[in-house]
């Protein structure tokens, strides 16, 4: 690679942003060398300024950040320095961005082809009609279907993995020198996820385009690039070969970013047959308005047990979970509790009832009232069902915090902006615990989370279980997830249980096709894996479209 | 549509509506003129300096001053460059700024030259520029007096309240200053005026600000109206009423329309279509209109104060059809928040769930909310009081009193000061009006999380 010619050279990149009057650092001091047509990994923790200083490498900062020393040298030209106009005249034209959410960041008002022609028109590279036609082939090129007619669709359209690709084809409408992808794929299925990846890495290939691809999950960079380098708090940790780097990483931290997706509980024993079950989902069908959603769905969890209910986006997987709670009441079919039918509708129930089930939110900042302190928010359950006031309930909720492993005097008056995802995620979990339930749904609970973190709220969950032999229905995408805390697994595909049993019977095949390709499709380390996984099986019969093949 | 694109359709759009003035005899062109000469005039008197030429110019020369201003921000801009070494504050200025620069300077040259000739009118004659300068001075006032003000808040209270005034921008300050006097002279009216609101003294129209000999008296600095009452004490009164009146409806507003907006939000389905299609009626007919009309049904059944209360409440009921939709459309987005549906899985109660859950996070909007709509029903009240509809004489109160004093407006050709009479509930009203957005654009501002 060394012998290539640099394209982009950052020394010494000083980024500050401001809060509360005052320029704090957030990265001190970063050196990145990337040559052409070769694409750098740019990984870390939320928090780690990865995106910061994807935008940077593009003389770019966001409101409140500033460049406070350093250089940015992109093809001999000193971007920190820069006129406006300059730098006008190189983004979007030599220097691209994809952004994390496609449908955020498209114009819902305009054609996806309007909004792709404007760069190349703009800077004058192309006329409207060649560029229509070149945007044609490059949609061929990532695969999307319908080449010719798709760019014609407004945004809402189309799907969001369909929307990423038409994204990073946007990005080559001038045929860049640089792309920067800040995690295009974090918020995609596993099965939409690999489509993705698969056109990106065969695009960068094919125009020969550097890229610094910024994400936090390791299996992903592994595949897409040829090196990697790992930050941590505003700080380089260390960067190598990606080979070199999966195979004999030097520093302690990457060690255990590497290790933690080894960890895995043991299968519990088989429950026995005739065991009454904490919850029992009876042949339940539902329906939003006249969509039917839900089709005969069946299947118990028993006390001290965690049921992963798996399945994409749209499996009615979320669904069930809100049949259970009883916010959406099914057409057939019940919920019981402990061997006792529960009124379908959650007003319906009694306070005890609504005890017993608690919820688990996905995101911790939408899950908490923002304008309460976490003392508030743990105590009103507290206040509320076991009818505790004052000092009681002051030390009930200094004993929750204790039990998330969060140190009481220290949180008790904060409000949830202060505090890390995976505090907030603690908290939520905390709030659940506070009415002593015996049943908790964890509504995808870590997907939002760095990995470190995530592993520390699902050590801290089965911790949980074992001392309050709470029992779990753990809803997730991810199947790492599962096998790092299941006992059981429910396989769900279009409102219907394709699959159930045992974790280890699970992963070990024969599978039902559709649980075949979600545990085919998950992203491993080794960076050859998904070269392998296409030549194995063929661009056609991965993601989605196998998916669509199979109904 | 691509940049090349602008020029044509822009010319194109501009001679349809010279088209369309000339076609119809709207008038639109000659009033933009006349608009334009106004602003020019100051400019013109600089330029004029310079160059005398230019004042023979006629009516093409506030074209001349344009390009010369335009000409002017270019030179800035350049000197600006070539001064700095390109700094980048001067190489990424676009034209536009620079000229908004160049003409910014023009304006306050152009004010400071009007003030300092302000002072040589011949006596004898009107003083033609008394408005002027009393603007400039009450203006230049105001902000000493709020500059001191934020330093003294800057000085003084918690460590909190001395950040929230150093963070503050001078437009708050202003604002909150303003607001505070208001509040100061409504609550303590009684106190401060020196006469009484209805007090009849035998002084008839009384000149304000002048000395004895051309019909002024020192014990009445702001004149008597035609009746005989003091002006400065009829003022003040009119602060607590006007005021003090607007706050209760705009109280009552709220809470009928929070309340009802945050139920639609909560409950939706039938509880929501009931509520939005009874604000729908009451929006669909014209607001001053309606609160007219029934203040006028209301007058046959009630009279003096309780008169007022009713106009209080329809007032209020008007404007809460306002708040409903705001309250509404903003408690829609909270209420598919996960905490609001981990709180209904409690089983918590519908007053739980509006005023505990939603209320809180709705506090930034609904307050910006709260000063326009304060505004508007002040305005309202003033406006239905111009009409000798809203509160009754002899209660003073500043509508009422722009109404009665608004015949002096004649006068402004040789006594000014006369003529200022009815300006001064008007600009009374206008200041508060700007004072209370300043504070609203702050705290929309500060809530927003928009921080620099």
């Amino acid at each position: 690679m060394t012998d290539r010619d640099v394209l982009l050279e950052v020394r010494g990149l000083k980024l500050e942003g401001r809060s509360d009057e005052t320029w704090t650092p957030i990265v001190n001091g970063v050196d990145l060398t990337l040559h052409k047509g070769e694409v750098l990994g740019l990984i870390g923790e939320s928090g780690a300024g990865k995106s910061t200083v994807g935008l940077a490498s593009m003389g770019f900062c966001r409101d409140g950040v500033r460049i406070a020393g350093g250089s940015v040298n992109f093809d001999g030209i000193d971007l920190v320095n820069a006129s406006a106009a300059t730098k006008r005249s190189l983004l979007g034209k030599r220097i691209a961005y994809v952004a994390q959410s496609a449908a955020a960041s498209f114009n819902p008002a305009h054609k996806l082809i309007d909004q792709h022609t404007e760069a190349p028109v703009q800077h004058g590279v192309k006329s409207r009609a060649e560029s229509e036609k070149d945007a044609i082939e490059l949609y061929r090129k990532l695969r999307l279907p319908n080449p010719e007619e798709i760019g014609f669709r407004y945004p809402h359209q189309v799907s969001g993995g369909q929307l990423q690709r038409a994204m990073t084809a946007m990005a080559m409408s001038c045929r860049p020198d640089l792309i920067i992808f800040d995690e295009p794929t974090t918020a995609l299925d596993v099965t939409t996820q690999i489509e993705v990846l698969a056109s990106i890495r065969d695009i960068v290939d094919q125009f020969d385009t550097a890229a610094i691809y910024i994400t936090h999950d390791l299996a992903v960079v592994a595949q897409m690039a040829d090196r990697i380098k790992v930050l941590l708090k505003g700080d380089e940790v260390e960067e190598a070969d990606t080979r070199t780097m999966l195979s004999a990483p030097k520093e302690d931290y990457t060690k255990s970013l590497w290790a933690v997706r080894s960890f895995q509980r043991p299968q519990k024993p088989a429950v026995q047959t005739g065991a009454t079950s904490v919850i029992a989902v009876k042949n339940v069908t539902a329906a939003y308005g006249k969509t039917p959603v839900l089709f005969d769905v069946s299947f118990d969890i028993h006390e001290g047990r965690t049921v992963a209910v798996v399945g994409e986006s749209g499996s009615g997987k979320s669904t069930t979970a809100r049949c259970i709670t009883g916010l959406l009441p099914p057409r057939e079919g019940h919920i019981e509790f402990e061997g006792t039918a529960l009124p379908l509708d959650y007003r319906k129930r009694s306070k005890d009832q609504l005890r017993q089930a608690q919820m688990i939110y996905q995101m911790a900042d939408t899950a908490l009232n923002p304008r309460k302190t976490i003392g508030e928010l743990i105590g009103r359950p507290v206040e509320f069902y076991l009818g505790l006031r004052g000092r009681e309930k002051r030390k009930r909720v200094e004993e929750l915090l204790e039990q998330i492993e969060l140190e009481p005097s220290q949180y008790i008056n904060r409000l949830p902006s202060e505090l890390s995802g995976g505090q907030k995620q603690r908290i939520g979990i905390a709030r659940a615990l506070a009415a002593e339930p015996r049943f908790i749904i964890c509504d995808e609970v870590t997907s939002a989370l760095d990995q470190l973190v995530a592993e520390g709220i699902l050590k801290l969950l089965a911790k949980l279980q074992d001392e309050l032999r709470l029992s779990y229905m753990f809803i997730t995408h991810d199947l790492a997830t599962v096998r790092a805390i299941s006992d059981e697994v429910v396989v769900m595909k279009d409102g219907r249980v394709v699959e159930q049993g045992q974790k280890d019977d699970m992963f070990t095949p024969p599978h039902h096709p559709y649980t075949d390709l979600l545990l085919a499709s998950v992203p491993e380390m080794d960076p050859d894996w998904l070269t392998n996984l296409l030549a194995q099986r063929g661009a056609d019969n991965i993601g989605d479209a196998a998916v669509d093949k199979m109904t | 549509m691509s940049r090349d694109m602008a020029l044509p359709f822009g010319a194109a759009v501009a001679l349809v509506v010279v088209l369309l003035d000339r076609a119809l005899g709207l008038g639109i062109l000659s009033a933009l003129l006349t608009l334009l000469q106004l602003v020019m005039t100051p400019v013109g008197w600089v330029v004029a300096l310079a160059t005398p030429a230019a004042a023979a110019l006629g009516a093409w020369k506030w074209l001349v001053y344009l390009l010369l201003v335009i000409a002017g921000g270019y030179g800035f801009r350049a000197a600006g460059q070539a001064m700095t070494g390109n700094a980048p504050f001067y190489r990424d200025m676009t034209l536009a700024v620079a000229v908004g620069y160049v003409f910014a300077a023009v304006v306050a040259i152009a004010v400071a030259y009007t003030y300092s000739i302000s002072f040589s009118t011949a006596g004898g004659m009107p003083d033609s520029y008394f408005f002027f300068r009393l603007a400039i001075h009450g203006l230049a006032a105001a902000v000493v007096a709020a500059i001191l003000f934020r330093q003294l808040g800057m000085w003084i209270g918690t460590p909190g309240s001395r950040k929230l005034f150093r963070q503050m921008p001078g437009t708050a300050a202003f604002g909150i200053f303003i607001i505070l006097c208001y509040a100061i002279a409504a609550i303590f009216a009684a106190w401060i005026a020196p006469y009484g609101q209805e007090e009849v003294l035998a002084k008839a129209n009384i000149i304000p600000l002048v000395s004895a000999e051309m019909g002024g008296d020192p014990g009445f600095p702001l004149g008597t109206d035609q009746i005989g009452r003091d002006i400065y004490s009829r003022l003040i009164y009119g602060a607590q009423n006007t005021v003090g009146i607007a706050f209760v409806t705009t109280i009552l507003a709220f809470f009928l329309g929070v309340t009802g907006g945050f139920l639609a939000a909560v409950l939706q389905g039938w509880t929501d279509q009931v509520l939005s299609r009874l604000v729908d009626v009451l929006m669909a007919i014209p607001a001053l209109i309606f609160s007219l009309l029934l203040i006028t049904a209301a007058a046959s059944l009630f009279k003096g104060s309780s008169l007022t209360v009713a106009m209080i409440v329809i007032i209020a009921v008007i404007d809460s059809t306002r708040v409903f939709r705001l309250a509404r459309a903003v408690g829609m987005n909270i209420v598919v928040m996960d905490y609001i549906e981990a709180a209904k899985l409690r089983g918590e109660r519908m007053s739980y769930l509006i005023f505990r859950e939603v209320l809180p996070n709705a506090y930034a909007p609904l307050l910006a909310e709260f000063g326009l709509r304060f505004c508007f029903v002040f305005l309202t009240i003033a406006a239905l009081s111009f009409l000798g509809l809203g509160i009754q004489p002899p209660l003073a109160d500043w509508g009422t009193m722009v109404k009665d004093l608004g015949q002096f407006v004649n006068y402004a050709a040789f006594l000014p000061q006369y003529a200022m009479l009815p300006l001064l509930p008007a600009g009374a009203i206008a200041l508060l009006t700007v004072a209370v957005n300043f504070v609203v654009d702050w705290m929309l501002h500060r809530s927003s999380g928009l921080k620099e």
